[in-house]
Parts: structure tokens; sequence; C-alpha cells
């Protein structure tokens, strides 16, 4: 059952462009994700200020490198780097193709 | 109690009954914190689990079901969570108001979980709307209902007693 659980979470808002942003980027290196999503109000999102120090969404928790970061261009630059055709620590997620 | 005439009895409904296999799904699961997709099968792991079928977030039987699970501490002895067809944003508003911090709720607006489980309420008066039928399925650890209560008649609230002995019992 929760073996099969995917090792990145992403804390996210409905309709947030910046989570979209980061839920595409996801799509496109053909990584698994659990989505968890929090509400509008910034008081209410405590169990992100736990993980990050802030409030803000996106935030992304990788339980295989044991990466927790918010801030979507910063999410983006290090899903890139690590799991993208040049990353180093490439874990089995091949990004297909590099269709334009 | 005696209203002095017969409550609106439910048609009889073909439902998932005692010792035979809980229906699996997914659907999103609310918590006083955040939802996500969740399957049935992940919450076996805290068995016994107690599945609420219940009114739209918001109806007063929604409300004194709650109330009641709440004050009798399901939380204590069972993994208590609801399913009805409010939205997640309406399941965050429930467990704030009524303090259900200890527990969870499935949002299925497509009511397709209740007519997996066969208790389906086609509602009189509200023009395309079908929720479930007030329902509890008791589950042990690999998912098998050990008590299965369902309403007959609209309104009717859960043989709580009788709940508790079920989970009393696994």
């Amino acid at each position: 059952m929760s073996d099969a659980d995917p090792s990145i979470t992403l804390y996210r808002l409905q309709a947030c462009p910046f989570c979209e942003r980061v839920a595409r980027v996801l799509d496109d290196l053909n990584l698994e994700y659990q989505s968890r999503f929090v509400e509008p109000l910034h008081s209410k999102r405590n169990a992100v200020k736990r993980l990050t120090g802030a409030r803000t969404v996106p935030a992304i928790v990788d339980e295989s490198t044991g990466v927790t970061m918010s801030e979507s261009a910063q999410i983006v630059d290090y899903l890139e780097r690590t799991y993208g055709e040049s990353g180093s620590d490439a874990s089995g997620s091949a990004r297909s193709g590099g269709a334009a | 109690m005696d209203l002095g005439f017969d409550v609106v009895e439910f048609e009889t409904t073909d439902h998932v009954a005692d010792g035979e296999q809980a229906p699996e799904f997914t659907r999103p699961l609310v918590g006083d914190e955040y939802w996500e997709d969740v399957p049935l099968a992940d919450l076996l792991d805290e068995s016994p689990v107690v599945l609420v079928f219940h009114p739209m977030d918001g109806s007063f039987p929604a409300t004194y079901v709650w109330n009641e699970i709440r004050e009798r501490e399901w939380h204590e002895s069972a993994t208590v969570v609801g399913i009805s067809i409010s939205t997640p944003y309406a399941h965050k508003r429930l467990i704030e108001s009524e303090g259900l911090e200890d527990y969870r709720l499935f949002s299925d607006p497509s009511n397709e979980i209740a007519r997996e489980y066969g208790v389906t309420h086609d509602l009189d008066g509200m023009a395309g709307i079908e929720e479930p039928r007030p329902a509890v399925f008791v589950l042990d650890g690999e998912g098998i209902v050990e008590d299965a209560w369902v309403a007959e008649e609209w309104p009717e609230f859960p043989d709580y007693d009788e709940i508790e002995d079920a989970i009393a019992s696994l």
C-alpha cells in the first residue's frame, strides 16, 4: 500500500499559477508526486509553515533527497538539476525525448 | 420519537453487507490542515476503520452525527472517516466549526462511492443532486465489513451503540 507512495509531496493551492508551474515541471520530468492542497488563507497553512518556515506555496518535500523547499523558481531549478537530462543525481527518471 | 405520523421510508437497497469486502476507492481525504488523494486501503493499516456516509455538510444530520461521534471519542478506538458530496472546502469548514481535528472526511461530489456501496439518496426538491443516505460501515484490517448500518428512514440516525460494539469486537 504505502510502499508505492511517491517520494515527492507538493503542497499547493488550487489554481495558484506558481503551483501549477511546479506541477507541470514534475509532469514533464515524469516524476510521481502526491499533491496536498491547502487553503487560500495564509493563516491556515501551519502544515506548510512547520515544513519550510513560511506559509507560501508551492512547497515540496522530496524524501529521496531529504530536500524541503519553497519558491517556485527555486523548486523548478532544483527539479531540473536533480531529475532533468543534465541532472547528476538521476534516480531513474529519464526525461522523455526532450520534444519541444 | 413520536411525531404523530410516519417518517418517510427509504426504498430498500442492496447495500454492502456484513462479511463482505468493502469496495476500494480513492478520493480526496480532508484533514484540518490539507487534503490529498487517499485510497481506502491506506487507512486499513490503522484498523478498525469506520466509514460514515452522511448528508451534505451544513445539513443538521451531518452536524448531529459528527457531534455525537466527537462526544463518544470514537477516534480513540478506530480510524473514523466521513464521506459526503461536499467539497474539500466545505469539509474544512465543518472540521473547524465542529472541532473535528481528530477526524478526516472524504469528498465525493460525484456520489459514486455511495453508489458502489448501495447507499444512494436522490434528494427530493434539489434537482440534479444525489447524495449518500446515512450509513456506517465498520471495517477490519482486511477491509471486511464487520458491521453495516444503513438508514431505512429519512432522517434516521446511526445506531451508535451497535457500532461501538462492532468497533470493540475488532
